[in-house]
């Protein structure tokens, strides 16, 4: 199956700053992409060279089949939903999204326009709305109106930029849900950029990883987190204990190599790296201890609730240790 | 990418035009008068002569003393309205605002009806004392600033009290918590945190009072600023001189804007504060009250009575007031003879059409320089600066130096220098009250640009907007309050010139403040009256249109 969105070495500079060094990529039909990474990593440029509100300085972007370098954002056909939602305050929420649809000059004329404002309000699940004015909406019903603007055009792509970073975070979790039904339920292909991993992990079918505007890699969250393919993605995912020099050593690196791993992968033994637990900090179900060891490293460990105290003196154990060469900077 | 640089090109071709274009407009009849004024002996002239320098001075004392005046006129009513809480303070308080939508030369007859030796209150006097004359010619440096300060303290009070609303009430009570008493806050945070505010209007009124023209034109007799000694060397047919003296004043103009400029910072320490206001304090006292009222209402009818004389006096039919110390007889004569006569009409006519044509051109020209720069967006962005500042210069000097200068540049047939000869034809005026119009829409409807949101445009543009779609669609309907607020200052602004008109109109394109001007000296003042009465209510009811939400 030919992948349905493809970027091909694409890039992108803003005077010094690389935002997109020859990123190629792949997106299936119908499947969630998220674009993770710190900020300033490029994601969002990511998205908006597709989107094409900027133009890249090398590489092709294929939209089911077709080049869409050479198209304006208008006739792009992705579906965009900005970071602040960026609503017309000029219109009310029904005008908001029939803007799309007037533009694309529907048939059928206002009443076919109405019915389908109507029918995509209902999906995001504001049904009746379509005279409020933006303004008198919450963040959450905004956040909706942006989706349901951007859905009602039928777009090809749906483009997200940080669509839950406006949020409380109260409501985050929820919208999330709701948000990853309804792209299943329409089946679109989605882009969406985010700087947090459990956002990429929930969301997203494959997660991207981007670091100073290169891709590092692109995966299933399990291969991410299992199988991380950089130090980089190693410790931008999950939680990780980094050791360098005679401590990488001494978990079975070779010279020159860094050594990471999981705070779970650390097993309390009576044989391994000696140390006393310094804090403990519960969370429910397990504990997260702090250790410090003999030699001056610290170590993070995740275990059951009672298998430590503080001021003990404990030995880690472990079998799971992921080893990069010493990348840098 | 082989299509990088006709793409750079295809983009920077629009703003280079448009640079060119208001370049050639603003810039390029200030050098040809530079020019031409190096040319010849006139310089040494100007040297010699002690009249120039007078006027010179003249011009520099009074804009400093009429920034004084305004500042201690409109900075106490600012505090008293915006931090008292008094019986009438919201209709007061708008009141105030009013001599801002009298013209400046409707206003200079108004005081004229007034205060004159033939006004009201002379007569009252006169009546009362018994006296044989007048008690008094309103005339000179005195008169000039008295219309200064009336006309100008608006400036200091919106400035003020906009800087004052700004305030963080928690500040001024932080400073009090360290033990600073009222007067100790009041000079040691407030008027520090406010000064940017002041500075501003002090700039603007030492600018407008530079480039006033009607008080000292009509009150000045012998004593002359720059701006009535350059009209007067033209008339006199020395134009080498005026050139030279049109020079001098802009250099003035520059050289008080640079220094005026530096005082007054930036206004980073009141965006700080993030808190409300200071809460209005009421008057305790039943007689505190009402002595404010009291004194409210007599300040409010004082303001307001230029605009009465002037509605009372159009009631005036000719040659029926002569001794008496209020008019005898009282008819709308004159609003009929204005309406009913074609010849009577054709100023307001005129005025009407080149205001509006002038105000059109002026939109359009900031239209396509806020769509070509003025969009927010990361990174130094190509000819912003200089588009923006070819927009703001005509407000930076006279409009007796523009008129001067127009009239200097367009009174020669040299295509090939882009000169033509439009002297003596209806477009120079408008063309001039383009000029002064630039800066007005210039300024408002960046501002404009400037407060929308990129990503605005980019939603229209993935919704399947094209460029010119999204405009329409997005940008001109948000644009809409900054466009009018622009067009409708700049409109009121070219209805009552008076400055520029007096330089470059002909019989044909003669308006209304000329016109007014030649009834005056047929002693016909009902029906200059008339006229500025229509002028007045015109200028507030667009006012009031531009100011709409």
């Amino acid at each position: 199956m030919t992948p349905f969105v493809r970027l091909d070495g694409v890039s992108k500079r803003f005077d010094a700053a690389v935002a997109a060094d020859g990123i190629t990529l792949a997106v299936e039909r119908g499947e969630v992409l998220a674009l993770l990474g710190p900020s300033g990593s490029g994601k969002t440029t990511l998205l908006r060279l597709l989107a094409g509100f900027e133009q890249p300085d090398a590489g092709r972007m294929i939209i089911d089949g077709a080049d869409v370098g050479g198209l304006s954002p208008a006739r792009r056909r992705c579906g965009m939903v900005f970071q602040h939602y960026a609503l017309f305050p000029h219109l009310d929420v029904g005008e908001n999204v029939a803007f799309g649809l007037r533009e694309r000059g529907r048939q059928g004329g206002r009443v076919a326009v109405e019915r389908q404002v109507a029918a995509v309000l209902a999906l995001v699940d504001l049904a009746g709305f379509e005279r409020r004015r933006v303004q008198e909406l919450s963040g959450g019903q905004q956040q909706r109106v942006a989706l349901a603007r951007a859905l009602a055009p039928e777009p090809r792509v749906l483009l997200l930029d940080e669509p839950l970073s406006n949020l409380d975070p109260a409501l985050r979790e929820r919208t999330r849900r709701e948000l990853r039904q309804l792209i299943k339920r329409v089946g679109i292909t989605t882009l969406f950029v985010t700087h947090e991993q459990e956002e990429a992990f929930d969301l997203g079918d494959r997660v991207a990883v981007l670091a100073a505007g290169r891709l590092e890699q692109v995966g299933a969250p399990e291969d991410l987190y299992e199988r991380p393919a950089s130090l980089f993605v190693a410790t931008f995912v999950g939680g990780a204990n980094v050791f360098r020099g005679a401590a990488a050593r001494a978990l079975g690196g070779a010279d020159g190599q860094v050594a990471v791993v999981r705070p779970e992968a650390f097993r309390f033994s009576d044989i391994g790296i000696p140390g006393v637990v310094k804090e403990r900090r519960y969370t429910g179900a397990a504990a997260f201890y702090l250790v410090d060891g003999d030699r001056g490293e610290r170590f993070e460990v995740l275990a059951a609730p009672g298998a430590a105290r503080v001021g003990d003196r404990v030995f880690l154990e472990t079998a799971q240790v992921l080893l990069f060469p010493e990348e840098r900077e | 990418m082989s299509s990088a640089p006709s793409r750079g090109f295809r983009r920077a071709l629009p703003r280079a035009l448009l640079t060119l274009l208001l370049a050639w407009l603003v810039l390029y009849p200030i050098v040809v008068v530079v020019v031409e004024a190096g040319r010849g002996d006139a310089i040494a002239t100007f040297l010699s002569r002690g009249g120039e320098w007078h006027a010179l001075w003249a011009s520099l004392w009074i804009s400093l003393a009429s920034v004084v005046l305004a500042a201690a006129v409109g900075v106490p009513l600012a505090f008293l309205f915006e931090w008292l809480e008094f019986p009438g303070r919201r209709t007061l308080g708008s009141v105030i605002a009013l001599p801002a939508v009298l013209p400046p030369f409707v206003g200079v007859i108004a005081f004229l009806f007034l205060y004159g030796e033939s006004g009201f209150v002379a007569r009252a006097v006169q009546h009362v004392l018994g006296l044989e004359r007048a008690p008094w010619r309103l005339q000179g440096a005195g008169a000039i600033l008295l219309v200064h300060a009336y006309s100008m303290y608006v400036y200091f009070y919106l400035f003020t009290r906009a800087g004052l609303a700004k305030l963080d009430a928690s500040m001024l009570e932080a400073a009090q918590a360290l033990g600073a008493g009222r007067w100790e806050t009041l000079r040691r945070v407030t008027l520090p945190l406010i000064r940017p505010a002041l500075a501003g209007a002090g700039l603007l009124v030492f600018m407008t009072a530079l480039g006033s023209f009607s008080a000292p034109y009509v009150f000045g007799g012998g004593f002359r600023v720059m701006t009535t000694q350059i009209v007067a060397t033209k008339l006199n047919g020395e134009l080498p001189l005026a050139m030279v003296e049109t020079v001098a004043l802009a250099g003035v103009a520059l050289g008080g804007l640079l220094i005026l400029r530096r005082t007054e910072g930036d206004d980073i320490l009141v965006a700080l504060g993030k808190g409300t206001a200071p809460r209005r304090r009421a008057i305790q006292s039943a007689g505190g009250r009402a002595l404010a009222t009291a004194a409210g209402w007599l300040l409010a009818l004082l303001l307001l009575l230029p605009h009465l004389t002037l509605g009372l006096v159009s009631l005036v039919p000719y040659g029926t007031w002569t001794t008496e110390a209020l008019p005898p007889v009282l008819s709308l004569v004159n609003y009929q003879r204005l309406f009913g006569e074609p010849e009577r009409l054709r100023p307001l006519v005129n005025s009407l059409w080149m205001a509006a044509a002038s105000t059109a051109a002026a939109v359009a020209l900031a239209l396509v320089a806020g769509a070509l720069v003025g969009r927010r967006r990361p990174g130094r962005i190509p000819w912003r600066g200089p588009i923006e500042g070819l927009l703001a210069l005509p407000w930076a000097l006279p409009g007796t130096v523009f008129a001067v200068a127009l009239a200097t540049t367009f009174s020669v047939q040299h295509p090939w220098a882009l000169r033509w000869v439009l002297v003596g034809t209806v477009v120079l005026l408008p063309l001039g009250l383009l000029v002064r119009n630039l800066p007005l829409t210039g300024r408002a409807v960046l501002a404009g640009f400037r407060q929308l949101d990129p990503a605005l445009d980019e939603a229209a543009a993935s919704l399947g907007a094209g460029r010119w779609a999204a405009f329409g669609r997005v940008t001109l309907p948000l644009l809409r309050p900054a466009l009018a607020a622009g067009a409708s200052l700049a409109f009121v602004a070219a209805l009552g010139d008076f400055v520029t008109a007096i330089v470059l109109y002909t019989y044909d394109n003669r308006p209304i403040a000329i016109e007014i001007m030649s009834s005056l000296r047929l002693s016909e003042l009902g029906v200059a009256a008339a006229f500025g009465v229509i002028l007045m209510g015109v200028s507030a009811l667009v006012l009031a249109l531009g100011a709409r939400r």
